[in-house]
């Protein structure tokens, strides 16, 4: 378990780091946090030429909150996420979610950045991005683009990221101050990437309906699955029990997980189910919901 | 005179541990040193057909690449351990076992029979190098039919795992006591079951390790490894490459855990030996923990067929028992599981008649060997979880049917009516397992659980309790030494033959040693884990160090105390029965101001004109003992699990869990309650995460900690723990084993819980682990079975 030989670069800034992924192409892999590219060049799944360390690259850790957007650097780390006031105010979704990332030591080290382009489709930030139809800038040598978490998800562990390009920010809508919002996950032991997890926002208006909904699952699908017809469904509807019944078969219906060792597709569904009407249960409360 | 035994010292080894300034086999550093790596099979049955090194020879700083053909007349062929083989005479008679001799070559030669099997060895100037060469060697396999499960492995025609037998059932044995057909004839139920323990790792924090060197000058090997038995290792390694014993030392220095899969021979050990002496240079391998998920070997992987004759009050009068026990590729210790499956199946049980066959089959999978429980588990879940679906079949509480035919306390000592492996009448020596139990009831509150259990399943909240019990035969032999010796500096100089792996020895044997010559512990050096010390040792397994080795550490101080008196009675000319010793001090009863210290004795003994020890008596404050158990002393547990499931997840939460246990005379207990709480830990491993699983081609399916599914400090609460002192009566101690009873209760107690848990719905968990997934399974088979059941 020892990586093949590599060239180690340490680029001081977004510039240098961009003009090494233009020359080098597919031989370069950048490296961050390193919580999950390290394991993978140790078992030599992967034997990139070049490693390119972005750590001490200036001004891609931060926290803003700018046209509606928490806009998040890509190196910020999830104990950063953990400790921030304005995370905390403008998105306590994720700093629920973030709470289920590994262990404390794996968000000291992790980054924002590095969870997305990883994509695995049972890691949390993913899951949220996707929920709250999130944004994501993407860097290269000649400018920046912005995509959409739909665009940029592919499929198990791969996304739309060319060699010569790389994450430099995430966007996470702001959660308005009435809404209500949940993160569910069960994983088989505390730390692991979920078994299956549900992400939630939901709005009422005066009348207890559901004005706004945002759900989406992890570890259901080979991306992380927004659920678009149970958001349609629930949009006009009272808040109630056997509406979160209903949401939850509906939800189970939509994704069509694949079976591991520690959970069949028909296991997963189920979960797809139980967590969707525990997410909603609890983003309809915090929402000032009735439902119970 | 105890003044320190009964006394939770802190460790003396700890501070070197949280300081991390012990020395681990990794630690080892040497000018010279080379490390090897090694290519393992990626087929679990496969021909090698060739093998490309030209390659990885090429590469620079690459100084050997060794394949299994280099060694054919050079290196033995491991196989079993003979040591833990041989069967006494008279249990040959009762059992008539087939045993027949299977073999492993250190490289692979001809054919691989398990994915994790070393193929070829690489040694380079450091793992990276050693590595990038592995990456380069060619070899051709051809895929043979690998053979995977263990009954498929035992049909006619099945393909063979080792070529020279016959089939694939490499042991076999029947032990009836008592007749079957009678017992069923009285009874009024006979009920079956089928239970499954998957096969496990014991994953210790340190994995395997070994750095061999060669002094040219002496012809003299050094080895050090990361083993639970250096004084084997030293035998093997002598064996297979043909040298002398005396030449060779093993030291196991600091090992972080061992658990049973570290005790026995493994190729890496003589491998290296041979490395060093032909490359003229150390080497040294450290595994990875890729290589330990698939190259040390596994443990557990029973299937037992049970039936069970019982009357309708719940009193149990016979079980019937046919199992088999997947070994893997190769078989190192003979009957050591299957016969402690067999030994321990009936426990703290009164059962008259059982009758027990026992098969066991290669397949093409890691070995499989003594983990700790060593075939014990696998038993107390397969009767336990019986004995909980006999009382629900009569309707009855499984804690009344548990009690109903628990042993009383007044028929101890209790014989069940057959052998323990060592050749012993297997006679349970002391203990009261029904006060355990009641003990196990009050802490647990199970009144008030069962009170509430209705109430809370009402508002949706499924809570169960489980138990179950077990004896363990514990301080198995054959021996264990000790050799005491006075220091000129006064300090007592003690050496064991059982090397730690974290078991406390440098306390707890210095409390032993310490209180026979009435000094405070920091006046007692422990040394263990080194072949040089002693002529003989045997090692640190099957809960039997604070037996062997502590009563040979006793009997070795009493011996030196005697000649102390006698050396100080004819120094100072006082009849030794009129002096005692205390803080390393001789002196006169009746005259305190006579007296002699420990460093002025230690120079009257030394050889010379000047020694003084009586005549006829030989120089030297030394004396060395090996303790011979008469047959093993039996420990004991009763363990109760309170569980919570949630019933849409499938996931189970432990709420609480407690531990009564009777370990003997207890030496250290906070030493004790953490062998306890160790096994506990490993134990909810085996109930709830932990399963090696191969496909059915063999590969590997769990090979990494993704998919291998550890408990983590996160998994494991607290077990509360009640104890109970009843004193063995085979050891001048009256100690008895503990470093395994955590483990062996836990996963019956556990899955008894759930099926409290879940008991409108009638499930039966009959393997393990029991995981969020085949509970969410039981339900949706017990959900569908009421709709289908007419009503």
């Amino acid at each position: 378990m020892k990586p093949a030989s590599f060239e180690y670069l340490r680029p001081a800034s977004l510039e240098e780091a961009l003009q090494y992924l233009a020359d080098l192409g597919e031989d370069a892999k950048i490296i961050a946090g390193g919580q999950s590219l390290i394991p993978v060049l140790n078992m030599r799944l992967s034997t990139p030429k070049y490693l390119i360390d972005i750590g001490r690259v200036e001004g891609l850790s931060y926290i803003r909150e700018e046209d509606g957007y928490l806009a998040i650097g890509a190196l910020t780390r999830h104990v950063e996420l953990e400790q921030s006031p304005l995370v905390a105010k403008h998105c306590p979704l994720l700093l629920e979610a973030v709470k289920w990332i590994g262990h404390a030591q794996i968000r000291q080290r992790g980054t924002v950045g590095g969870s997305i382009a990883h994509a695995d489709p049972s890691a949390e930030l993913p899951c949220v991005l996707a929920a709250l139809r999130g944004e994501i800038v993407i860097a290269h040598a000649d400018g920046e683009e912005t995509l959409a978490a739909e665009e940029f998800f592919l499929t198990y562990l791969l996304t739309s990221l060319q060699p010569d390009q790389m994450i430099k920010e995430v966007r996470f809508p702001v959660i308005s101050n009435a809404a209500g919002y949940a993160f569910t996950e069960v994983a088989r032991r505390h730390g692991d990437f979920a078994l299956v997890e549900v992400a939630a926002v939901v709005e009422l208006n005066e009348n207890q309906e559901i004005a706004l909904a945002r759900l989406a699952a992890g570890g259901a699908n080979p991306v992380p699955c927004v659920l678009e017809s149970v958001e349609d469904f629930l949009i006009g509807k009272a808040a109630d029990n056997s509406l979160l019944e209903e949401a939850g078969e509906m939800a189970s219906e939509s994704v069509d997980p694949d079976g591991d060792l520690h959970g069949s597709a028909s296991y997963r569904r189920s979960l797809v189910k139980t967590l969707t009407k525990r997410a909603l249960q609890t983003a309809i409360q915090r929402a000032g919901g009735i439902s119970r | 005179m105890a003044n320190l035994i009964g006394q939770s010292f802190r460790r003396k080894e700890d501070y070197r541990f949280v300081t991390g300034t012990g020395q681990y086999v990794a630690d080892i550093r040497m000018d010279n040193m080379a490390e090897a790596a090694f290519i393992r099979s990626t087929y679990a049955h496969a021909r090698i057909k060739s093998i490309d090194r030209s390659a990885a020879l090429a590469l620079d700083d690459v100084y050997a690449v060794i394949t299994g053909e280099d060694l054919v007349g050079k290196v033995g062929l491991m196989s079993e351990m003979e040591s833990h083989c041989r069967l006494p005479k008279h249990i040959e008679d009762q059992i008539k076992p087939i045993m027949k001799h299977n073999v492993e070559p250190v490289l692979a030669t001809g054919k691989v029979k398990y994915v994790g099997q070393n193929v070829v060895c690489i040694v380079a100037k450091n793992r990276y190098i050693a590595e990038d060469a592995a990456a380069l060697v060619k070899i051709d396999y051809e895929p043979l039919p690998a053979v995977v499960d263990p009954f498929e492995a035992l049909k006619e025609g099945a393909p063979l795992v080792q070529d020279d037998l016959d089939d694939n059932m490499q042991a076999y044995f029947h032990l009836p006591v008592g007749s079957w057909e009678e017992a069923v004839s009285k009874a009024d139920h006979v009920i079956k079951g089928r239970f499954t323990s998957p096969r496990v790792g014991s994953n210790p924090i340190e994995t395997r390790g070994v750095v061999a060197s060669y002094d040219n000058r002496t012809d003299f090997l050094n080895i050090w490894s990361s083993t639970q038995m250096p004084f084997e290792i030293r035998h093997y390694v002598a064996k297979l490459l043909g040298l002398v014993e005396q030449n060779i030392r093993v030291v196991a220095p600091d090992v972080g855990g061992g658990f049973g899969p570290k005790g026995g021979l493994y190729p890496e050990e003589v491998l290296l030996a041979y490395l060093a002496k032909q490359l003229k240079r150390p080497v040294r391998w450290i595994e990875d923990r890729m290589e330990h998920m698939s190259g040390a070997r596994h443990s557990r992987d029973q299937i037992h067929a049970l039936e069970v004759a019982y009357t309708k009050d719940g009193t149990i009068l016979g079980v019937k028992d046919d199992f088999v026990l997947d070994v893997g590729a190769i078989n190192y210790f003979a009957l050591t599981c299957a016969y402690n499956s067999a030994a321990h199946f009936r426990g703290a049980y009164k059962i008259p008649v059982f009758d027990l066959t026992c098969r066991i089959a290669l397949t093409n999978k890691t070995p499989n060997v003594p983990y700790r429980g060593a075939g014990r588990p696998e038993v107390v879940f397969a009767m336990d979880r019986i004995v909980d679906m006999i009382a629900r079949e009569l309707g009855m509480d499984p804690v009344e049917v548990m009690l109903k035919n628990i042993i009383p306390a007044e028929e101890m000592p209790y014989s069940q009516g057959m052998y323990y492996k060592d050749g012993g009448e297997l006679i349970y020596d002391s203990g009261n397992y029904p006060e355990a139990f009641e003990m196990a009831l009050e802490m647990s509150r199970f009144k008030e659980i069962r009170a509430n259990q209705e109430r809370w399943r009402q508002e949706g909240k499924y809570i169960g309790i489980g138990f179950s019990s077990n004896v363990e035969g514990t301080g198995v032999g054959p021996f264990e030494g000790a050799k005491v010796s006075i220091d000129p500096s006064g300090q007592v100089i003690l050496h064991v033959g059982s090397s730690s792996q974290g078991q406390s020895h440098e306390t707890v044997f210095g409390q032993v040693a310490g209180d026979v010559f009435g000094v405070s512990l920091d006046r007692v050096t422990v040394k263990n884990g080194d072949t040089v010390a002693l002529g003989y040792g045997a090692g640190t397994y099957a809960s039997r160090s604070a037996v062997n080795a502590g009563s040979a550490a006793h009997l070795a101080s009493v011996k030196l105390r005697e000649k102390m008196l006698a050396v100080a009675g004819n120094v100072l000319e006082i009849a030794p029965e009129e002096l005692t010793m205390k803080d390393g001090v001789i002196y006169a009863v009746s005259q305190p101001e006579k007296k002699i210290t420990f460093p002025e004795l230690a120079a009257a003994a030394a050889p010379g004109m000047r020694c003084k020890v009586p005549e006829g008596m030989d120089p030297g404050l030394e004396a060395t003992h090996y303790f011979v158990p008469p047959t093993v002393t039996y420990s004991s547990s009763v363990h109760a699990a309170v569980v919570e499931v949630d019933i849409e997840t499938g996931f189970v939460k432990i709420k609480n869990y407690y531990i009564v246990h009777d370990s003997g005379r207890v030496i250290n207990p906070m030493v004790v309650e953490g062998q306890v709480q160790g096994g506990f830990a490993q134990g909810i491993g085996t109930a709830l995460y932990e399963e090696v699983v191969h496909n059915e081609n063999g590969q590997l399916l769990t090979g990494t900690y993704m998919d291998y599914l550890l408990p983590t400090s996160m998994e494991v609460p607290v077990a509360v723990q009640g104890e109970q002192e009843y004193y063995s009566t085979r050891n001048p101690l009256g100690v008895k084993g503990v470093g395994e009873s955590g483990a062996i209760s836990t996963p019956a107690a556990i899955a008894n819980a759930v099926v409290d848990a879940l008991a409108p719905f009638h499930v039966k968990i009959d393997r393990l682990p029991v995981s969020p997934n085949r509970v969410f399974d039981l339900l949706q088979d017990a959900q569908s079975e009421e709709v289908i059941m007419p009503k």
